[in-house]
């Protein structure tokens, strides 16, 4: 492992990262304050708790996951996408390390930015709402594991990208519908019953129900269902990002 | 002279079906500083990109140093540094952060002394603080340069470095070259100044249609291909060459004002001494005597066009 290559990549995507920090930390604390005005006080005052749970505080992983999810895509795609654009991905190309160190590089900083961003959120949380974490190990294992896993697959659609249209419209198309109705806002338990069976093939639902076990003690699904399902996300985003690598896809000609 | 970089039967076929290098090899010695020239679109890139790892080679082998770029690409990359042809950096990075993390990606710990000293003789260092996108074109291309030298490699591929580059700054960069292979970097450049591979270069290699044409020592190549040609002007004009001096098979320029004879450099004997001395004898009055030797540029104009016809 070339792990002087690996820090110089990611102390440098880092970096990027500070440059702005103010945007890159300001605008989901403020979107965060808006879903707890909107969701938590204007219309959580009218919905009952949920489980013995607040619902203002029912919301806070279902909001964390969504910010954390599509940070760590746009993060990662933008990462990667961004040097193939301007073409200084020719350095790493061109630098002894392999498109492992490449991948952890990339994907690690973009991981640490979105946690980075989900901590904030969750900080931001605590000026709304009171909440107790019950399993604060789990929940920390499941930010990290939804970043990573995101970032992975940030990163893939970062290399599949051949224009700025592409790079943006899967995460606008896929994932984002994804994220809205894989339970961030409700229990599937509120839904109809054909909502709720459609739910189940919404690989994202798992996670925030996981997520949410984490904080509360239940879920919609039972929490091995939950890690179950993002350990084959993990594992199918690690084949491809390994597949590109065998196959040089769109990255070496 | 040791080689240190040997290109054997090297193709590449672009994903599109396109040849762009038609089973090329090439040796190239520890310390030398080869020049590439060739029309565009003539595979020099192509040829670069392979070597360095962008691109994946379709056939042949590649060793840099004896290590093959395939299979032990860490230790071939680690010896190549590579300036390329578009300037390709981030707009909002520092000069010193870029070049600091060139060093890094390719494995080497922090050196604030060396990347100093890169700086220095780049004239970048008054503008280490600088945001490239502060920077001008010329001073990007220099920092190009400097991340390409920050692991301290051994060979160095500049793709037309001196692309919109000043003269004088194309004097300096010409002296960062030499300096270079004075420290035993061996250095293959690309351009499309002719003037430029005659200045600096040790060999040179004409590449077309993704084959070779030559690989000569650029001194034997001006000697052997250099013609040189011989204008005699006259004091009066001439209208017909005088029959006495018809053996030279002169040619006539100026409106009659000027004689050329053409003699080759490599003959023993050039012709001049006898020439001149029937020139006289034939009545004819010296105003001046001119010698022009054939420059890089002919030598390669010429070449290209016999390939060019060769194909069609
Ligand atoms: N990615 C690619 N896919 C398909 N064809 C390509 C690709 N890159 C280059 N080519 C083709 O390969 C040929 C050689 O290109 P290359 O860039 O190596 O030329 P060059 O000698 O560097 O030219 P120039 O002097 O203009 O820089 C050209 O015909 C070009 O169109
Ligand atoms: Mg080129």
């Amino acid at each position: 492992m070339n792990w002087t290559a690996i820090w110089a990549i990611y102390t440098f995507e880092m970096a990027r990262f500070f440059r702005t920090i103010k945007q890159s930390l300001i605008s989901p604390v403020i979107s965060t304050s808006l879903y707890f005005v909107v969701f938590g006080a204007a219309i959580g005052s009218r919905i009952d708790k949920v489980e013995g749970v607040q619902y203002g505080a029912f919301i806070v992983p279902g909001l964390i996951m969504l910010a954390v999810m599509t940070q760590s895509i746009s993060n990662a795609s933008y990462g990667i996408y961004f040097p193939k654009f301007i073409g200084t991905i020719y350095e790493v190309l061109s630098a002894p390390i392999s498109f492992l160190e490449i991948v952890i590089g990339y994907v690690g900083a973009a991981a640490t930015k979105s946690l980075l961003i989900g901590i904030i959120i969750l900080i931001t949380s605590f000026f709304f709402v009171k909440i107790e974490i019950a399993h604060p190990f789990a929940m920390v294992a499941f930010l990290v594991l939804t970043c990573i896993s995101f970032a992975l697959l940030g990163f893939i659609i970062g290399i599949w990208a051949e224009n700025w249209e592409q790079l943006q419209l899967v995460p606008l198309l896929v994932i984002t519908p994804l994220i809205f109705l894989g339970g961030s806002f409700y229990s599937i338990s509120m839904l109809p019953s054909v909502w709720q069976i459609i739910s189940m093939f919404n690989p994202v639902f798992y996670l925030i129900s996981g997520f949410r076990w984490a904080f509360f003690g239940f879920a919609d699904v039972p929490i091995a269902i939950s890690l179950l399902a993002i350990g084959t996300f993990t594992l199918l985003c690690l084949a491809t990002v390994w597949w590109i690598f065998k196959s040089g896809w769109r990255i070496r000609q | 002279m040791s080689t240190i970089l040997s290109i054997k039967n090297l193709r590449k076929q672009y994903e599109d079906g396109f040849e762009a290098l038609k089973t090329i090899s090439l040796d190239i010695n520890e310390g030398e500083i080869i020049a590439l020239l060739g029309p565009n679109g003539a595979g020099k890139t192509t040829l670069i990109s392979t070597v360095c790892g962008i691109t994946k080679p379709t056939a042949g082998t590649v060793t840099v140093a004896g290590f093959d770029i395939i299979k032990e690409y860490r230790s071939a990359r680690s010896l190549i540094g590579l300036v390329p042809q578009e300037i390709a950096l981030e707009p909002f990075g520092r000069v010193i952060s870029t070049v600091q993390f060139s060093r890094g990606l390719f494995g080497k710990s922090r050196n604030d002394a060396v990347i100093e000293d890169i700086l220095r003789r780049l004239s970048l260092w008054d503008k280490r603080n600088s945001q490239i996108r502060e920077l001008s074109g010329g001073m990007k291309r220099r920092v190009l340069i400097a991340k390409a030298l920050a692991h301290e490699p051994r060979i160095l591929f500049l793709d037309e470095p001196t692309a919109g580059v000043d003269v004088e700054l194309r004097k300096d960069m010409w002296a960062v070259v030499r300096k270079l292979r004075a420290d035993g970097v061996t250095t293959i450049l690309t351009t499309h100044y002719i003037e430029e591979a005659e200045a600096i270069a040790d060999r040179i290699g004409i590449i077309s249609e993704g084959e070779i044409l030559l690989v000569e020592e650029k001194n034997n190549l001006m000697a052997r291909m250099g013609q040189k040609q011989l204008e005699v002007q006259l004091t009066a004009r001439l209208s017909d060459i005088p029959i006495s001096l018809a053996n030279y098979e002169l040619g006539i320029a100026d409106e009659g004002w000027t004689l050329i004879y053409r003699y080759d450099l490599k003959a023993d004997r050039t012709g001049i001494t006898k020439l001149l001395t029937d020139v006289s004898a034939a009545g004819l009055q010296l105003r001046d005597v001119v010698t022009r030797q054939s420059s890089l540029e002919d030598i390669f104009v010429s070449l290209v066009r016999k390939d060019v016809e060769k194909v069609t």
